[in-house]
Formats: C-alpha cells, structure tokens, sequence
C-alpha cells in the first residue's frame, strides 16, 4: 500500500493537487466521510437497505400474522396478511397444551430450552476460563500437549461424530437426562482461546504484585482474573446462550420422551408425522414466535457483546 | 506469546485443566476413535457378528451412487449457499456502510435472524412455501410455475437453500460491514478525487481490500453449508424427496440412526472429519494471511 506523499517534488505539479483545490472549494456543503452526494445514491441506498430489511422480516410477519388467526384461515390460500383477533387464545392454546402430534405443552418445552441453554452457556465459560488459566499461569509438563488436545476439538464437531457419541451418552444412563443434554457440548476450543489471547494481556505486574503479597493463584484468579475477564464472558455468555438454545441435532437424539423436549424439538415434532391435514399451523406458529423471542431479544438487547462475541470467537 | 511471571504448583493445572479434559476424552476423543475403528469393520445390525475388513468400507462408499450423489448435492448446496449468501449480504453492508443515517437502525433491523434457530427458519419457509396454503408458494403459482417441495427435487433444494442463506445473511453482513469500515476512508476519496465512480472504486479499491474477510466468510459459510444445516434438512425436507437434498451430514445421521448401517456411517463419518480438518486448515491459512495485514 503506498504511503500518502504530502509534497510533491519541486518542480513537479501534481496532477490531482489543482482538482482537489476545486473539488475542496465546491464541495462546501459536503456531509463529513461522504465522497460525494449525489442524490439518487442516497435514495438507491435506503431503498436497497429498506428493501432487505423488509425481505429478512417477510418470514417472520408472516408467521406472527400466522399466529394470530384460526387453523380455518391459515388453510384458506392464500392466508390473510393483516393479524387477526386470535393472538391470545392462540398463544395460551400452545403454551398450556402444546400442539399437533407433540402433546408437550411450549411452557415445559421452553423451560428445557432456558436450562439447556443456561447450563451450556455458564458450563462453556467456566470450564473454559479455568483452562486458560491452567495454560496461562503455570508451567508443568505437557501442557502444550494438552492445549492442542483441546483446539483438535474444533475439528470434531458433533455432525461428524454423532453415533459413537451417542453410544457413549447411552452407555453413561444419560438418554432423556438434562446431563445429558448440556454436559457432551460443555466443552469449548473457541472459549478457551479466547480466554488465553485475553489472559496474555493482562499486565505481568499484576501477578507479580499477588505473588509480592503471598496471594495463592486462586485467590489471584478470583480477586484479578476474574473481575477484569467479565466483559469477555458477557460476550461469550450471548453467543453461547443463543447456541444453546438453538441447539438441534443433539437434543433430537438424546430425548426420547416429551418431558425433555427442547423448544427448538417440539416445533419439529408437531410438524412431523400423522399428514399434512393434521398440523395446526396457527399453533405451530405461535410456538415459533415464542421460540424465537428469547435469543432474539438477547441479541437485540446486548447488541454490543454479541458482535464482539462474534468477533472475538472468530480471531 | 507466553507469561514471564507463572505460579508454581503441581496438581492445581492439573485440577482447573481436568473438567474441560475430561469432556473432550470422553465425548470427543473416545467417540472419534470408535469412528475410526468402526469404519474399518463390518458388523450387522443386531452387533453380534464383527469383522474386521479393512478399507471395504470406504471402497463400498465410493462405489456406491447414492454417496456419490449426496456428495453432489452437498457441493451445489453449498456453492448456492456460499454464493447467494455472499453476495446479498455484501451488498447490504456496502450500502449500510454508506448509508450515514439510520445505519445503526438498519444493522439491528438485519442482524437479529443469527438468533433464530435454523430448525425454526425452516418451518418458517418451509410454511411460505408449502404448495397447498404457503403464502409465497400461492404467489410462484400465480406466475403459471408449477411448485411443490415435498414432490420436486429442485424446488425442495431451491426451499433448504433460501432457509439456509436466510439465516446466515446476519453473520456474514456483521464481517462485511466490520471489513468495510476499516478500510481507510483517505483511500477512497483520493480515487474519487482522481474521477473514479462509485462502481469503478468499488471493484478496484474496496473489493480488493476486502478480499481476507470475502475469503475467511466463504470458508465459515462452506463450513456451515456442509455440517450446520442439518436442522434446516431435517425440519424442512427430510433429505427427500428422494435424495434430492440428502447432504452428507444428512445421510451420516441417516445410515446411522436409521438403516443401522455402522460400519458405513463411521467410514462416512471419517470421510466428513477429513473435511472438516482441511476447512479447519484454511481457515487458519487466513489468520497467518490477516496477521501480515
């Protein structure tokens, strides 16, 4: 990349410098960081980014709209697209009682969804940041060996791996178990990183000076480490708790009865099986939307730990 | 990078480092091991009779059309995902990026599909597009097109296609907008400034520019093409109809869980390792890449 030259050599014009002395006296007006204001751009713009905002919401107005009206009207094609007066009774038709094939009701079912995600979020982050801080503050043999274990990890994921796993969750008596649920997924290559790139930073001194005043490495980890690592565990705890929640592969295989059924679960078990005719959609939709509402409000409400969650489990 | 100043003791790594140890033996290492032997046996299905066969397995697979197809249809799933996802998504984030005002407005307007599962975002459109009472499947028919997912092979693709780029469009809009914005605004009004149009600065500066987080997303997006959108198969086609959207992760779960063939699931599930140990690889060739940055 070239370096900006501010002074031309003597003798030479640069050709840009007589342009850029019209283009500074013209552009008065200019709005800051904006190279030029054309006004179609502008409007080309916003209608692009209204445009996409619209396509990404469609679905899902389409669903609350689905949510709102009789099992009748959703069958009737096309279906109304304006909410109808239906919401409540929908809503509490399928939190109480569920719908469809599943008879488990969405209050049980999200209960399960809000353990399993909490236990996974909160297992992730705490399993991970006592490793990083094993690898980080101590020295003891195979420590590089072990850290490597873990990154490997990465290259396992459960798609790959799924019968074996589950012979082993089978043989442990932990099929249709809340453990086994959360405690295969606890375990976390991209926490652990990011923990260690975290830990690196934190000044030598600080150690040093617990160490000066006779401070045991847990009394350093509770009193240091883990005060100043909570902006990276708010991070990690929104990207985690919505992996959780959504968690899909897993929770189908390890539950066969209806009292574990995730959320994320249920909505495919009351699609499925027993025909078309069969599935209340007005039901289903409703349990979508109550599906939805929690991860979706935890990214919309910490908005900035999610996209520095994102990003920092990405470097 | 490593600390100057450590603690000194025998069993307490030992101790902090064992729960996380513990779960990869246990859960990772032990069942990926299983895999690999597995796939060098043959046994039937009630486990009583185990052979050892060697790589009969694999040469069974790739002798067998039914793999080979669902390879293919792994490979245009994802080429379609990885492209359309690409490409809608980076349009969006240039014209966030331009858009002064509101842009705080429209990146949480457009970020929020990362919460939804994608097992939901399938119901969701497999419900827009359901040939009977969807709404969008109403409106392809209106133009005299024939449509039915759960009948045609490429509507049903077309239907896991759109479900998957739906839910991955905030993600890879987050990176580009991300990578937009540190590109140094100096450069671009400079080649303004020497009559460069908004398209000509955008091929010549900004998309070369962009190019580590472009190549970093379409290695994330081939990732979760291929093992992440297992839910959106199963809720939305089955794999079907016929094997028209079985994807390799699909018919692992499918010849595992269903036909109780073991031995060719674990080969299938090695063949799958083997993949994602290469994605993983250049993945961190693009961190080596960014550092040089």
């Amino acid at each position: 990349m070239e370096r900006a030259n501010p002074s031309p050599p003597p003798g030479v014009r640069a050709p840009w410098s007589a342009r850029l002395r019209a283009l500074l006296r013209a552009g008065r007006g200019r709005r800051d960081g904006m190279v030029e204001n054309r006004l179609w751009l502008d409007v080309l713009t916003h209608a692009v980014l209204i445009a996409g905002v619209a396509i990404v919401a469609f679905p899902v107005y389409v669903t609350f709209v689905a949510s709102t009206i009789t099992a009748e009207e959703v069958l009737a094609a096309p279906m109304p697209l304006v909410p109808g007066p239906h919401l409540v009774e929908n809503y509490k038709e399928a939190w109480l009682h569920g719908a469809g094939n599943s008879a488990a009701p969405v209050r049980e079912m999200m209960f399960n969804s809000l353990v399993t995600a909490l236990v996974i979020a909160i297992g992730k982050i705490a399993i991970s940041l006592i490793s990083a801080f094993a690898i980080v503050y101590f020295r003891f043999p195979l420590r590089m060996f072990f850290f490597w274990m873990i990154f490997v990890t990465l290259m396992l994921p459960v798609e790959v791996r799924i019968l074996p796993t589950y012979e082993v969750v089978s043989d442990l008596r932990m099929i249709d178990t809340y453990t086994g649920l959360t405690l295969p997924l606890i375990a976390s290559a991209t926490a652990t990183f990011l923990f260690r790139q975290f830990f690196l930073t934190i000044p030598d001194e600080l150690a040093e000076a617990a160490r000066i005043d006779g401070a045991g490495p847990m009394r350093f980890f509770w009193d240091v480490v883990v005060p100043m690592s909570k902006a990276s565990m708010a991070a990690l705890f929104v990207i985690q708790f919505i992996y959780g929640w959504n968690q899909y592969l897993w929770p189908l295989i390890v539950t066969t009865k209806e009292d574990y059924y995730t959320v994320v679960i249920g909505i495919k078990r009351m699609i499925a099986g027993g025909g078309e005719a069969s599935v209340e959609w007005h039901l289903v939709m409703a349990t979508a939307m109550m599906a939805m509402l929690p991860p979706a409000l935890v990214v919309i409400l910490m908005q900035k730990w999610f996209v520095k969650g994102l990003v920092d489990t990405e470097k | 990078m490593e600390k100057r100043v450590v603690f000194r003791s025998r069993w307490l790594p030992i101790a902090l480092l064992a729960p996380q140890l513990a779960i990869t033996i246990i859960f990772f290492f032990w069942p990926a091991g299983q895999a690999l032997l597995q796939s060098l046996l043959q046994q039937d299905p009630f486990g009583i009779n185990v052979e050892f066969v060697g790589f009969e397995n694999f040469r069974q697979l790739f002798n067998d059309p039914l793999y080979l197809a669902s390879f293919r249809v792994t490979a245009v799933f994802s080429v379609l995902v990885a492209a359309f996802g690409l490409t809608i998504s980076l349009l969006l984030a240039v014209f966030a990026d331009r858009a002064l005002r509101g842009a705080g407005v429209y990146k949480t307007l457009l970020i929020w599909p990362y919460a939804v599962a994608h097992a939901v975002a399938a119901v969701l459109w497999l419900f827009l597009f359901n040939p009977t009472l969807g709404i969008v499947a109403h409106w392809i028919k209106g133009y005299g097109i024939a449509w039915d997912p759960l009948l045609n092979g490429g509507d049903a693709l077309t239907l896991v296609v759109v479900a998957a780029v739906w839910n991955q469009i905030s993600y890879n809009f987050l990176f580009f907008l991300a990578g937009l914005q540190s590109i140094p605004k100096s450069l671009i009004e400079a080649a303004a400034i020497d009559g460069a149009g908004p398209g000509r600065r955008f091929w010549t500066i900004v998309f070369p520019l962009l190019s580590p987080t472009t190549f970093f997303l379409l290695v994330v997006n081939i990732v979760y093409a291929f093992f992440n959108t297992f839910a959106i198969i199963d809720a939305a086609t089955g794999g079907g109809p016929g094997q028209a959207t079985e994807i390799l992760v699909y018919k692992v779960y499918k010849d595992g869980f269903k036909a109780l063939d073991l031995g060719s699931s674990a080969a299938q599930s090695v063949i799958l390792m083997m993949i994602v140990i290469g994605l993983t690889v250049l993945q961190f060739k693009w961190i080596e890449r960014k550092v040089q940055y």
